[in-house]
């Protein structure tokens, strides 16, 4: 216990490090979908189609909201995978 | 078995359920009552967070406001689920491994500051108020639609079964009672959605019916869609008005990205969503039932713009010139179908037969208008309906004046949800299963909401700010004694609702962006962060937010004075980049926060060793 507060260490800057990049990267991915295609672009993607529906709009109606729970799922995996990388996994 | 005694056997058993459930799940502590026990398996959180989250407005509401704000409409759908994401990487995880019970808890001990506490627990208090107001209407409002009670009475009901298993359960009760709710209320929501996706475009799921065909595979859904609303004179329903595009229109994209945005934080910083997360075992818990609500959620917000835009077309291929009655219609004529006399009863329909040809048109713009916005029908001395000369409901000219445009048709948004099962032709006990579903969104959602007003003010005012050296067992009466008044003040704002709820909704997203969110992230992400930068930031974007909203919604500030035409409604994302400018810079010149607060910050970064061992570094408030 009082190890863990001396051994706040390398690993653990490594592993916020590494943390903050990881959300970094999925909320502009996240930015892109919402704001980018589903309001800035939504014009310009309605030209294209998925199904019968205009893209633009399928992404400000739908996509958006499938692309949010993958994000998500994404960071799940990632961090628990990271947790145990760096040694700091709840047990 | 008729429809009204389906709701009954049907509203019933879900109330039975929710009660027994309350029952078995009673709380014995404090831990159990704020945060039921932080034993709640991340699936069984998820659905819950799922209840929690979605209201009344969502279950019946959302699907009808899109169906008529068409592309506007997903400022919604994008907003209140994309603030699940920043919940889930920027809030979650760390909150839940800094513990505790709320979110005071956090930003009091993270900067050390009973100010800040307090400052964060009124702004707790006001959105849940605001909030829980619009549920217990709701409640009303699905009780006496569906069971004719008196919308007094629908609240009483709806009153005594909160009160009796969020004062006796606390958390540990509306957790699971929230599960069972999100069950009943998603079946109820997907069935007749289901059945209508089928109906119009012969694919059962409606996520993708949505971008399915009509009209035997000719016709794209949205295609014909946005076909009826250029032949009628609406905007297009598949993209913004070409009047954003040129500028020109009262809302352009600067305004539509920044409600968006608000409505994103806003949902991450609200108080009864956020505390969710402190419930579940581990960090890893947290970031997992983040996932599961997130999902569970989608299921619903993915089928609504589906169900709106079936809604839609359905109803405008339906009513269109058709005419009201059968009688003298020729073979080719087109006659309204029988829910339209049903809900005309009910006053979600209504129509004024302005130029006389007994045939139903459709246009943009009001049919009529009257104080409340809604149909007032005229009643005869016996109070039986008075009837126009093909059998329609009259309205009483005393409070209802037809406006001079050629639109005839009244619909109120809700239909395009409560409709749904007699247009799909379902049997009775749908309907009543809607009905039941509707309740149980309501309910859940106002649980949610007087958990934290309890929980604010038995253990942010009294526990931690003016008593500390209260009991366990007071303290936990008092919680039980201020959700019990919680309850009591919600049903009252429900039977007596003051006529601005819905501009105010607008003020409780605005002050959940403007002012948790930041200090929070900034408590998390930059060690820096201090005591002075947490004030100023949170009083600043409270006060720029509240008078902005205030000002245009309540004092009479007109659309031509919008700040760079932002509307009221998405300055909460300025008051949120206010918050964070102001606090960061007071933070760069004042103190750094001390040794052991730094301490904290490292820790709360950090999964490993949550539980009970970080509480002895916190420093006493």
């Amino acid at each position: 216990m009082q190890d863990r507060r001396s051994a706040h260490t390398e690993s653990e800057r490594g592993y916020w490090h590494r943390n903050v990049r990881l959300v970094a990267i999925l909320l502009s991915v996240w930015a892109l979908v919402s704001f980018g295609c589903g309001i800035v672009f939504v014009e310009f993607l309605n030209q294209f189609r998925i199904g019968t529906a205009p893209l633009g709009f399928w992404f400000a109606q739908q996509g958006s909201i499938y692309v949010f729970v993958a994000l998500i799922a994404v960071y799940v995996v990632l961090m628990n995978r990271l947790d145990r990388a760096c040694g700091v996994r709840e047990d | 078995m008729d429809a009204q005694a389906w709701t009954f056997v049907l509203v019933g058993l879900s109330f039975a359920l929710y009660l027994g459930i309350a029952v078995w799940s009673r709380a014995g502590s404090t831990g159990e009552f704020y945060v039921a026990g932080k034993g709640v398996p991340p699936l069984a959180n998820g659905m819950a967070t799922g209840a929690d989250w979605m209201s009344a407005a969502s279950f019946i509401g959302m699907a009808g406001i899109i169906s008529f704000a068409g592309y506007f409409g997903s400022v919604y759908l994008m907003g209140w689920t994309g603030g699940y994401v920043l919940l889930a990487m920027l809030l979650a995880p760390y909150l839940r491994k800094f513990g505790k019970f709320t979110v005071p808890d956090f930003v009091g001990d993270r900067y050390d500051s009973s100010a800040a506490r307090v400052v964060a627990v009124l702004c707790a208090i006001f959105v849940s108020f605001t909030y829980v107001a619009g549920q217990m209407r709701g409640v009303g409002v699905v009780f006496s639609r569906f069971l004719e009670v008196d919308i007094t009475l629908g609240v009483i009901i709806g009153t005594g079964v909160v009160f009796f298993y969020a004062v006796l359960g606390g958390m540990k009760g509306i957790t699971y009672t929230q599960v069972a709710q999100y069950c009943v209320l998603i079946f109820a929501f997907t069935v007749p959605a289901v059945f209508i996706s089928l109906m119009l475009t012969k694919n059962p799921v409606p996520q993708l019916g949505l971008i399915g065909s009509v009209d035997n595979g000719t016709t794209g859904l949205l295609d014909k869609l946005d076909q009826l609303n250029s032949e009628l004179g609406f905007d297009r329903y598949t993209a913004p008005p070409e009047s954003w595009i040129a500028h020109e229109g009262p809302r352009g994209y600067l305004d539509v990205l920044a409600i968006t945005m608000a409505l994103m934080v806003g949902t991450a910083g609200l108080p009864h969503v956020i505390v969710r997360f402190y419930t579940v075992p581990k960090v890893r818990d947290a970031r997992m039932s983040a996932f599961w609500a997130l999902l569970f959620i989608a299921l619903l917000y993915t089928a609504a713009p589906a169900v709106g835009a079936f809604g839609r077309t359905n109803l405008i291929v339906e009513t269109r010139d058709a005419r009201y009655s059968a009688e003298g219609a020729q073979e080719t004529d087109k006659i309204i179908p029988d829910w339209f006399r049903s809900w005309e009863d009910t006053g979600l329909l209504a129509w004024v037969d302005k130029n006389g040809d007994g045939r139903i048109q459709y246009f943009p713009g009001a049919s009529f208008t009257s104080a409340s916005g809604k149909p007032v029908f005229l009643t005869g001395a016996d109070g039986a309906p008075v009837r126009g000369e093909h059998g329609e409901r009259l309205l009483d000219p005393n409070s209802v004046t037809p406006t001079d445009n050629r639109n005839e048709l009244f619909i109120d948004r809700d239909i395009m949800v409560l409709a749904n099962p007699e247009i799909a032709q379902l049997p009775n006990w749908v309907v009543g299963l809607v009905a039941a579903g509707g309740l149980a969104a309501a309910l859940s959602t106002a649980a949610g909401l007087l958990l934290v007003i309890s929980t604010a003010v038995s253990h942010d005012l009294v526990k931690r700010t003016l008593a500390p050296n209260v009991s366990e067992k007071t303290e936990l009466w008092i919680a039980r004694g201020a959700a019990g008044f919680g309850v009591i003040g919600a049903a009252l704002l429900g039977i007596f609702p003051p006529g601005f709820v819905a501009e105010v909704v607008a003020l409780a997203f605005g002050l959940a962006a403007s002012s948790f969110f930041p200090v929070i992230i900034l408590g998390i992400f930059w060690k820096r962060m201090n005591r002075a930068g947490a004030i100023s930031g949170m009083v600043s974007g409270i006060t720029v937010t509240s008078l902005y909203i205030l000002y245009f919604k309540f004092w009479g500030g007109s659309r031509e004075g919008w700040v760079l035409g932002i509307s009221p409604e998405g300055f909460g994302s300025v008051g949120m980049l206010v918050n964070f400018a102001i606090g960061i810079t007071v933070a760069k010149f004042t103190r750094p926060p001390t040794e052991e607060i730094q301490r904290l910050v490292e820790d709360i970064r950090v999964p490993a060793g949550s539980g009970e061992s970080h509480a002895m570094q916190v420093p006493p408030a």
